[in-house]
């Protein structure tokens, strides 16, 4: 396969400029004082990387200890208090620490200016903010996982959360709480941004896809996120003083509690997804060269799935003992959520179809996401399904299904973004041999991991359960080798992007042929991100020969 | 840098007198872009605020469904004898008080906007001042409800005068009370915090027709705080 | 392709559970058909469409007809699944006026059931085969789920509340069931066994009074004596509403000391408190009434089981 991108190649003739947003200031205040939108999403990068190795170490912890029905890891014994921890620590670092910050903390900070054609966000001593918020909330996690350490799920339910458990429930809550804010003040800023920093002539309908899928989770974290903070607020007081509103013991609803933290966590899901979907839209266009079929459609569905993610937070608790009329009504909203998905992922289809395709890295993660995702999705049928639900919910499918969308979709999106942004924020491209074997191994390992434990929760095999039957250990076995074939993958992508730091910087500006905006920056950017406030010279997504930019 | 028609830093930062405005921000090509942006800034924080209180006001409705007799008891005490009857005087004097001090926040605001320097702090500070007396009056109240052992959750301390025994109903009711007046005294206090910045810098003359945006967003966070306090007062002083 | 259902369910334990699968595997192949029009053709266009250089890609924007279709298309099938979902479901939703109803009360970490006789059993359970039975439960301290996989039915169990569910097993033979909602340390212990019955069967179950006594009587516990389970008897059957353990005077004579001790009768004649006296006035009180007492004790014929009786004279002996 001819390789469509010519590393070293200089768009026209604009030389590199000598200083660039990394190498303007080079002492640590002047990263620390930044204001700067890519120094931040750089620094966010760094910090959400570490958070997931931590959450994926408590991943291959769960993983390991469920290779047997018996409990010794290494010779050591691990006991059920322990292994309550693993996996709770391994979903709150993911939720809170990884997954909602990441793509917005990152690749959006970095980008949406550049594809807007402005200089900054919005607020950007706020995005500082934002991310100080985010460092002190995970110091706080951390430090309340060495004290004593959470062991309630990352959902917290009460009674157990409130009067059930002496571990560190209080302190990890207000981490939580802190970082609600950090992602509250990152959405702000975003909207406010694409409300008023588009470049002249920039309508809404001429943004890049991945603005509208971006301001889309910036309207839920605004919107859904004060909820989680006053639920948080609550459930640190009934533990702290026993007010009587969610703990059983004293009076309260443990029902309510379901309801309040749901109704924030729902619409906190299509933050970790919509980041993803919006990625998407933007790399199938590119590595096809051809324009995005159905681009109102995209965009009015980012729009919907965001609004609609406010009212079917009942089906998490379709046998919790919510009323019978709402249980109906949850679960019929549940599936019209699943139209506007279906009708993103036809619409890359076609944009393939007929297409000019080049499968380097990013594009090769888009197309399995396309599989990831379709699995995630049409799993989520037999969940919104009111009677099969009753057999599956609380089971090993649940677990399968959320990791489809969480990780099977989103992470692959991101992935495959910081391959598609990587020669834009560094100046350097990635060996593209060790990246692709690196996206195969990613596709085969996921796919290890998760596709028994559809199986294994259609069997009865409930979650959070550190025993189990014997029969179900062939299934665990098999999921847990896969666990180490992802960990090999993200190894070898680590490897393969911290490896093209060493060479000198040589990607061009535009090594994608990408047509929108950010494109025309130079790679890596400019502190002020274009010397001249770029002018809009083609719709989005334009392939036509005279729209080819240079 | 570029000396293009294009660039930004050429026109567009001036001010009508063609002088650099020093509060202009470079990622915005015109002042009036940056006090707009600045709004929907602050509106979407007022909104966040809104919803955080929503959900005591949700929790508190809940409640209030779960122990009705509690509750209308509890109420009771949040008045004071009045010529002979129970009326909610220390709230409705703070309704006054923040109602007032929402008109002179107004007023700081468009003395700023008119170049009226000394008038903008002298409102500002009213402002400061009528906030003050909102909280010695909530002292005040806090001081009373102690004092009766009328203390939140499982502080409370005033079983023996109730009406109903055996109940979680009274310590729910002055969880929520303290939680939620206690939140919006807190947004008071750092309103106080936030206008008396606004007065040291409208003392150094940094506020005029040309850049009023920080009297302006308080302002409007001033107002929301108010407004919060409006569904607080019936909510607690006024039911019976 | 009944091999694949069997393989990726569990054992079919009722007639509502062969309705779920049936649902599960439409789902099923209903997913695979759509995710192979999803896969195939992204994989094959990749191929097919694959770069060549200076190639021009059609400008297709949109396509009204076709857009409106796979919109259109999709939500009258989710309608679809959605009613046929809410068809299973409201079967499961309301239990028949005549099913047996048991009683369970969940806490960290074992299932503890009483049947409608008094019978009581803890971390397992029988039931007659071909009836429908309606477990109510309530929790004594976090929430717990009941989940039967093999009758595909699941509810969580909430302190301070009842919620139910119930099905009517037609599979003899063992089932089990595990807590399905995460309730700390022992979580994953919380499991036990359903056993359906024939009547015969059942029938002699209920005889014996459940499988809870067993353990008291069977000596392997040094905790859990015959006199425990007297003692347990004592308190959950009413006897403590008459008679104390402390030697204060009640409706009914102290069993404090009284094993062993002769008693005057209210006729004048008098008796050794043995076993035989403990068992007689349990079954015909009026027979030999203490003097000074009211003949008021009500007869336990029927209400106590064996291990019962047996328990309570265990537990009288060793008042001394």
């Amino acid at each position: 396969m001819e390789p469509a991108v010519t590393s070293g190649a200089r768009i026209g003739d604009r030389p590199r400029p000598k200083k660039n947003y990394l190498n303007d200031g080079k002492t640590f205040k002047s990263w620390a004082l930044t204001v700067d939108h890519k120094r931040i999403g750089i620094m966010y990068l760094v910090g959400t990387m570490i958070a997931f190795l931590l959450g994926g170490i408590f991943a291959l912890l769960v993983r390991l200890t469920l290779l047997t029905p018996q409990h010794t890891m290494f010779g050591m014994q691990i006991t059920a208090e322990t292994y309550n921890r693993f996996f709770t620590l391994h979903g709150a670092i993911m939720v809170f620490l990884f997954i909602i910050p990441s793509i917005p903390g990152s690749l959006t900070n970095f980008v949406l200016p550049l594809m807007l054609g402005a200089k900054d966000v919005a607020f950007p001593r706020l995005n500082l903010a934002s991310f100080y918020l985010w460092i002190v909330g995970a110091v706080m996690a951390v430090a309340s996982m060495i004290i004593g350490a959470v062991d309630t799920g990352w959902t917290f339910y009460t009674p157990y959360s409130s009067s059930g458990t002496s571990s560190t429930v209080t302190l990890m809550t207000a981490a939580v709480f802190v970082l609600g804010f950090s992602s509250i003040f990152t959405g702000l800023n975003f909207v406010a941004t694409v409300h008023k920093l588009r470049a002249p002539g920039m309508g809404w309908f001429d943004m890049p896809l991945f603005v509208w899928g971006m301001y889309s989770t910036a309207v839920i974290q605004v919107l859904a996120t004060p909820v989680l903070g006053i639920t948080l607020v609550l459930l640190m007081m009934e533990r702290v003083f026993q007010i009587g509103i969610f703990d059983s013991r004293i009076g309260g609803d443990p029902v309510l509690f379901q309801h309040f933290f749901w109704f924030y966590s729902h619409p906190a899901v299509y933050i970790m997804i919509l980041p993803g979907l919006a990625i998407i839209s933007e790399i199938i266009p590119t590595f096809s060269r051809k324009t995005i079929f159905g681009y109102r459609a995209i965009a009015y569905s980012s729009v919907s799935l965001a609004l609609l993610s406010f009212i079917v937070w009942g089906h998490h608790m379709f046998v919790a003992g919510q009323s019978q009329l709402a249980t109906v009504i949850f679960s019929a909203l549940t599936f019209l959520v699943a139209i506007p998905s279906g009708v993103k992922v036809f619409n890359w289809l076609t944009t393939m179809y007929k297409g000019n395709i080049s499968l380097e890295a990013p594009m090769l993660y888009a197309i399995s996401f396309l599989m990831l995702f379709a699995i995630g999705g049409l799993t989520g049928i037999f969940l919104g399904t009111l009677s099969t639900d009753i057999h599956l919910t609380d089971t090993y499918f649940v677990v399968a299904h959320f990791h489809y969308v969480m990780m099977g979709s989103t992470v692959t999106a991101f992935i495959g973004g910081l391959h598609y942004w990587w020669p834009k924020m560094t100046g350097r491209m990635y060996s593209e041999k060790w990246a692709r074997i690196a996206s195969v191994l990613w596709f085969i390992g996921f796919n290890a991991t998760f596709l028994p434990q559809f199986i294994l929760g259609s069997r009865g095999m409930p979650r959070r359960y550190y025993n189990y039957l014997d029969q179900f250990q062939p299934l665990h076995a098999f999921s847990t080798v896969g666990s180490w074939i992802i960990g090999l993958s993200l190894f070898m992508t680590a490897a393969v992007l911290l490896a093209s730091l060493r060479k000198p910087m040589d990607a061009a500006d535009n090594p994608w042929n990408g047509t929108t905006l950010e494109w025309k920056a130079a790679s890596p950017p400019i502190t002020h991100n274009f010397e001249d406030t770029p002018v809009l010279e083609n719709e989005p997504y334009d392939y036509r020969p005279k729209a080819v930019t240079h | 840098m570029s000396t293009t028609t294009t660039d930004v830093h050429a026109h567009g930062g001036h001010d009508e007198h063609g002088e650099h405005n020093p509060y202009h921000q470079h990622h915005f090509a015109t002042m009036e872009q940056q006090f707009d942006t600045s709004k929907i800034g602050m509106w979407l924080f007022l909104a966040t605020e809104i919803l955080l209180f929503g959900g005591l006001f949700v929790g508190f409705g809940l409640m209030q469904h779960k122990y009705p007799r509690e509750f209308i008891e509890a109420h009771e005490h949040l008045k004071q004898m009045v010529f002979g009857s129970p009326f909610p005087l220390y709230g409705a004097i703070n309704t006054v008080v923040l109602l007032v001090s929402s008109w002179t926040m107004v007023m700081g605001v468009n003395a700023a906007q008119t170049n009226q320097q000394k008038k903008t702090v002298r409102f500002l500070v009213m402002t400061i001042l009528l906030a003050c007396v909102f909280l010695a009056i909530k002292y005040v109240e806090y001081e009373h409800k102690f004092h009766d052992g009328l203390l939140p959750a499982k502080y409370y301390a005033h079983q023996s005068e109730d009406l109903i025994k055996g109940t979680h109903g009274y310590a729910t009711f002055f969880a929520f009370y303290f939680m939620m007046t206690g939140l919006h005294g807190i947004h008071v206090l750092v309103g106080i915090g936030l206008l008396g910045w606004l007065v040291m810098r409208a003392r150094r003359g940094a506020f005029s027709s040309a850049y009023y945006t920080p009297v302006d967003l308080v302002g409007l966070y001033w107002h929301i705080v108010d407004m919060i306090w409006i569904y607080l007062f019936p909510l607690y002083y006024l039911i019976s | 392709m009944d091999w694949l259902r069997a393989w990726m369910m569990p054992p079919q334990g009722s007639e509502f559970a062969k309705e779920i699968d049936f649902v599960y595997m439409a789902l099923f192949w209903l997913s695979v058909v759509l995710f192979l029009m999803i896969a195939v053709p992204s994989c094959y266009f990749a191929w097919r469409y694959r770069y060549k250089p200076g190639r021009q890609t059609p400008h297709q924007t949109h396509n009204t007809t076709l857009e409106v279709a796979w919109s259109v298309g999709p939500l009258i099938l989710c309608i679809a699944i959605f009613f046929w979902g809410l068809n299973g479901w409201m079967k499961y939703a309301v239990a028949p006026g005549e099913s047996m109803e048991i009683s369970v009360t969940a806490k960290q970490w074992l299932w503890q059931f009483e049947y409608p006789d008094g019978s009581r059993t803890i971390n397992d359970i029988h039931v007659p085969v071909n009836k429908p039975v309606k477990f109510t439960m309530t929790s004594e301290d976090v929430l717990h789920d009941f989940f039967v996989p093999d009758m595909r039915v699941k509810h969580d169990i909430i302190p301070g509340r009842y919620t139910q569910i119930w099905f009517t097993p037609t599979v003899l033979g063992k089932h089990n069931f595990t807590c399905a909602e995460y309730c700390g340390k022992d979580h994953s212990g919380m499991r036990g066994d359903l056993t359906v019955d024939n009547d015969a069967d059942f029938a002699k179950f209920l005889e014996t009074g459940g499988t809870e006594w067993e353990e008291y009587f069977s000596g392997k516990d040094p905790q859990k004596t015959p006199a425990l389970w007297g003692k347990m008897t004592y308190e959950r059957v009413g006897c403590n509403s008459c008679h104390t353990v402390d030697g204060s005077k009640s409706k009914g004579p102290s069993w404090k000391g009284v094993f062993g001790k002769t008693e005057q009768l209210n006729n004048g004649m008098t008796v050794l408190v043995d076993e035989a006296y403990v068992r007689e006035s349990m079954m015909n009180p009026q027979a030999k009434v203490v003097k000074g007492y009211d003949p008021i004790m009500p007869t336990f014929q029927g209400l106590l089981k064996k291990n019962q009786q047996d328990g309570l004279v265990a537990y009288i002996e060793s008042l001394k």
